[in-house]
């Protein structure tokens, strides 16, 4: 049978397709050891989860073993496709090294224990750290990967119950700036697009966002929109030369640092050109008069002096934009992980809504998710923000919320913004907090400046809690490690960023004596006696759909309403949009039609924050600005990045992904043909640098900023001249030297590089702006390990292929009845 | 008239802003939202000065438009006192005091524009309320940063 190798070509094969037509079908499956569909015994259904994109799929079981995936065709995510992570991705569930029994510290090593043991040390050390201290000592950082149901009780347990404010996710690295640009903008979460739009869509502008590696298949909807009639313009920002970048009408190519220079100058061209629709403004906006004022000193000729784009390009990309008729605007980590992240991400919102293209086919507002289930991770008050979108600085919401939780408005912490992970660690620092609960994530490699993570998280004083599928960076310098069963081993729901929520069934047991992450929450609650206000147990359910059925109730008359959903709706159907309630059954395509939005200051989730100083604004101040709830239109002055490279330290560092790998690889690093395609870290230099030092592809460098050192072939690509790309994947457990780099300047990790600095509205740390310098340690004679597909495309040199081989092989299935593919 | 007057007190007090702010930033460089917003706060007080010290000349005055900062020295001093006081808890009640002490700091230079925006009003000087019109607000802002940043320290500080 005729199949695609789909490492050598991630997107598969083009199904073109025309303005406002549907997208057609083609059904992606990959199963492994040669097996056939014959030989499955059931097929479980599920999602996507190494990426947030959300893409349906089911999942091939035989033997009670999972054996491969196939895209569901009635999904209207991906209508049956899936990208590389998707079909090979799922073999790390069936790794040997899997956690199978809670480990606990004893004599400085982790040995083996049984759970009684292990929960009773953690309940044991909470209820003593409360006695003694309070709930301040106690905090949780989770992920974006868990259910929707898992977080929505780790967020009963952490604030109704124990009630400390210290709670987040590792979101904050992800998408803290996605909800706090929606916040900004609209004064609630919540994405005013769906991927629909791409359909329609007659200009697409892509902010700092990959897409081509983030969310494969929606790249892919978007290259089929592309290989059709009439297709969209695109707009790329991005210092590297991306696939999007290479697929662009118009590519920008800033100074790292310098987004909001940028987003200024396409605002003043869009605004002095009269290219918006005063009606709209007039009707649904407050704030256009303080914005055009702002813009005025913004003109091309000081963006381009700044940042290093020609003046005529910008005014071309502010062209397209002001002339589009059906705008749809993405943005990721290129914004949200750099220099006034949040501040950025607005500006993109301010295009859209002072252009008036909302909540209209082809018209709408993605701020993308990084992770699976980061949308759960920000609705159910898992980062630290209150469930269903409610407003901490609201009285009203949080008694509401001890109605349903049946518990003390006091005991509900909202006397000031949750603690952010990066606020947690400076406590943790200081030792103020002294029990960390890490669920799902691996800190020791994702977070900004290594060594000082490390030194915190293996203090003494810390009772460190990692609850993982392996034994990660992270878990090695836990006191206690606890087992958890992972997708495919457990029930539950997860929510993508166009607002669809699907349903993962259990396929296969977990792998010895490991555990759903929700019964180990529920285990912790009962065993530290979470009582309501009249003694009954706070966590009232039992198994995921109690939990579902619970968030149900906490999500009624919310923006992200879920009443009107169950398991059984969900089982089998397309993957369903919130709101959904008994006025929208089916759930709800597109959100702020006609100009109406969530901002009303007694319903908002967010009053705002000041765009510099992240000061969160007053309730007053909210209602005098902006009374009757329309969108608010913030202008933000550009401020110049906090660290700028020296003759020390020339360089400008970004950190950022590849399409292969995800987070620390702790998953896709287990994949052989995923492994195979980037199998180490490599750093990306442009041609014009390269030659000024005499480097040449394969080189191997040292890259250096007062934090640390990281060594790396050199790939010479299409980045910007001046920045340095490193990809931050790698770390050190499946090296020799356990959680961290035993030879002092061998690093691998890029977090060993990056600064301690964060953007203080969404509290988002910055990974794309540290000045650096470069060394070489010793010449070339093999190409860098990086692939050949994707933004590390090499421009020099003769570099073979990236190819997956005959184990990359997958199936594609094109509606009509016909099996393509590229090689046979 | 005294319009210069006003002038020159709002001069000494965003002069004097700066270097609240800049050892402020100094004094807690193990506290990294404290270190930058402070530096970039600070950068409104400077240019708030060079305006000050432009708009002077009109009114007679010599002011200087550059800042007084601290030497470099004393800053890593304080920057490096900072890192190595790090692990331990009392950085936090300096915290508090600091952002008690930069709220009223910043407070009053407020009122000094509040002061001169009306006077500038009074004596029909344009230019001069427009300066107070374009620098008041950051100078607001300051403020409720202050007050802001104490809401979020206190509880952790106090009740722990």
């Amino acid at each position: 049978m005729p199949r695609t190798d789909r490492i050598a070509e991630p997107w598969g094969t083009r199904t073109p397709y025309g303005p406002g037509e549907t997208w057609p079908t083609r059904v992606d499956q990959y199963l492994a050891d040669g097996l056939t569909e014959v030989d499955v015994d059931r097929w479980v259904q599920s999602a996507t989860i190494l990426h947030s994109n959300g893409d349906g799929l089911d999942i091939a079981v035989k033997d009670d073993r999972i054996v491969g995936v196939r895209g569901r065709a009635v999904d209207r995510v991906n209508h049956g496709r899936l990208g590389p992570k998707d079909l090979f991705g799922w073999q790390a569930n069936n790794s040997p090294d899997r956690l199978t029994k809670p480990l606990i510290r004893r004599k400085g090593k982790l040995v083996e224990t049984d759970w009684d043991t292990a929960m009773d040390a953690v309940a044991g050390r909470c209820r003593e750290l409360l006695e003694e201290q309070g709930p301040s000592a106690i905090s949780f950082y989770t992920t974006g990967q868990l259910f929707l149901e898992e977080y929505y009780t780790l967020g009963l347990i952490a604030h109704g119950g124990i009630g400390t404010n210290h709670v987040d996710g590792n979101t904050r690295l992800c998408t803290a700036t996605a909800a706090a640009a929606l916040k900004e903008t609209f004064a609630c979460d919540g994405q005013p697009g769906s991927y629909t739009d791409v359909d329609h869509a007659d200009v697409i502008a892509l902010y700092g966002h990959n897409m081509a590696e983030t969310q494969t298949v929606l790249w892919t909807r978007v290259l089929d929109r592309l290989a059709g009639p009439n297709p969209p313009k695109v707009i790329c920002v991005d210092p590297r030369e991306t696939p999007v970048a290479r697929a662009a009408t118009v590519h920008l190519a800033p100074r790292p640092g310098t987004n909001v220079m940028l987003m200024n100058a396409l605002l003043h061209e869009i605004i002095t050109n009269g290219w918006i629709d005063r009606e709209y403004i007039a009707a649904h906006t407050v704030g256009f008069d303080e914005l055009e004022k702002q813009m005025k000193a913004y003109t091309p000729e000081v963006a381009a002096e700044v940042c290093d784009v020609p003046a005529d390009r910008i005014r071309e990309a502010a062209r397209i934009l002001g002339h589009a008729e059906r705008l749809l605007s993405t943005v990721l980590q290129g914004f949200y992980q750099s220099h006034q992240a949040s501040a950025a991400a607005v500006s993109v919102n301010n295009i859209n809504v002072i252009r008036g293209m909302l909540g209209k086919p082809g018209c709408g507002i993605l701020q993308m998710n990084g992770q699976p289930t980061a949308q759960n991770t920000r609705e159910c008050g898992a980062d630290g923000d209150l469930p269903a979108f409610r407003n901490w600085s609201n009285d009203a919401h949080i008694t509401d919320l001890a109605r349903i939780w049946n518990v003390d408005p006091m005991q509900i912490p909202h006397y000031s913004p949750p603690t952010h992970i990066m606020q947690q660690l400076r406590y943790i620092e200081e030792g103020s907090i002294r029990f960390l609960y890490v669920t799902a994530t691996n800190p020791a490699v994702s977070l900004p400046e290594l060594r000082r993570i490390r030194e915190l998280l293996s203090q003494d004083r810390l009772f460190l809690v990692v609850q993982d599928i392996f034994l990660s960076e992270t878990a090695q310098l836990a006191d206690v490690v606890l087992p958890a069963a992972t997708w495919g081993e457990k029930t539950g729901t997860f929510t993508n960023v166009d607002r669809t929520v699907h349903l993962s069934e259990k396929a296969v047991e977990p792998p010895g004596e490991a555990r759903a992450d929700l019964d180990i929450l529920i285990d912790f609650a009962h065993r530290l006696g979470l009582e309501d206000k009249d003694g009954q147990p706070l966590v009232k359910w039992t198994d995921a759909e109690g939990a579902f059925e619970g968030w149900k109730e906490c999500s009624r008359g919310r923006p992200c309403d879920y009443s009107g959903m169950s398991y059984d709706k969900l089982r089998g159907s397309s993957g369903i949009q919130w709101p959904c309630n008994d006025e929208h059954p089916d759930g709800t395509e597109r959100i702020y039609v006609d100009g109406r939005f969530w901002a009303q200051p007694d319903y908002c989730e967010s009053y705002g924050r000041d765009m510099v100083t992240g000061a969160p604004v007053e309730e007053t101040e909210y209602k005098a600005l902006n009374p009757t709830g329309r969108a608010v239109l913030k202008a933000a002055e550009y401020v110049a990045p906090h660290e700028l490279p020296s003759q020390d330290f020339p360089f400008q560092l970004i950190t950022g992904r590849t399409l292969y790998h995800f987070h620390t690889r702790t998953k896709t690093g287990r994949a052989p043909q995923l492994n195979a395609a980037a199998p180490e870290v490599w750093v990306e230099m442009s041609a014009s640098d390269a030659a000024d030092r005499g480097f040449a592809e394969g080189d191997l460098l040292e890259v250096a900023t007062p934090r640390g050192r990281v060594r790396a072939r050199l790939r010479v690509s299409g980045i910007r001249p001046g920045v340095l790309f490193l990809p931050f994947h790698y770390g050190y457990w499946d090296t020799k030297d356990g959680s961290q780099p035993k030879k002092k300047g061998e690093g691998r990790a890029a977090n060993e590089l990056t600064l301690t600095d964060w953007d203080p509205v969404s509290k988002q740390p910055i990974f794309k702006t540290a000045a650096a310098r470069v060394e070489r340690v010793s010449r070339g004679g093999t190409p860098a390990p990086a692939p050949t597909t994707t933004g590390s495309a090499p421009v020099t040199g003769a570099v073979p292929p990236t190819v997956g081989g005959d184990s990359a092989r997958a199936e594609e299935l094109v509606a009509g009845g016909t099996t393509v593919g590229g090689q046979a | 008239m005294k319009l210069d007057l006003a002038i020159e007190e709002l001069h000494r007090s965003e002069n004097h802003l700066v270097t609240v702010l800049m050892s402020m930033s100094d004094r807690h460089k193990a506290d990294h939202e404290v270190f930058y917003v402070t530096r970039d706060m600070a950068k409104w007080s400077r240019e708030h000065v060079v305006e000050l010290a432009r708009i002077g000349r009109d009114f007679g005055l010599d002011l200087d438009p550059e800042a007084s900062e601290d030497p470099g020295l004393l800053a890593s001093v304080r920057q490096r006192a900072s890192e190595l006081m790090g692990r331990r808890s009392t950085p936090g009640l300096l915290l508090l005091a600091d952002l008690r002490h930069l709220y009223r700091e910043t407070a009053g230079t407020s009122l000094d524009w509040e002061i001169l925006a009306q006077s500038a009003q009074g004596a029909k000087e344009a230019e001069l309320l427009e300066l107070a019109r374009r620098c008041h607000p950051e100078s607001l802002r300051q403020a409720r940063w202050a007050n802001a940043h104490l809401k979020v320290a206190a509880p952790q500080v106090v009740a722990s």
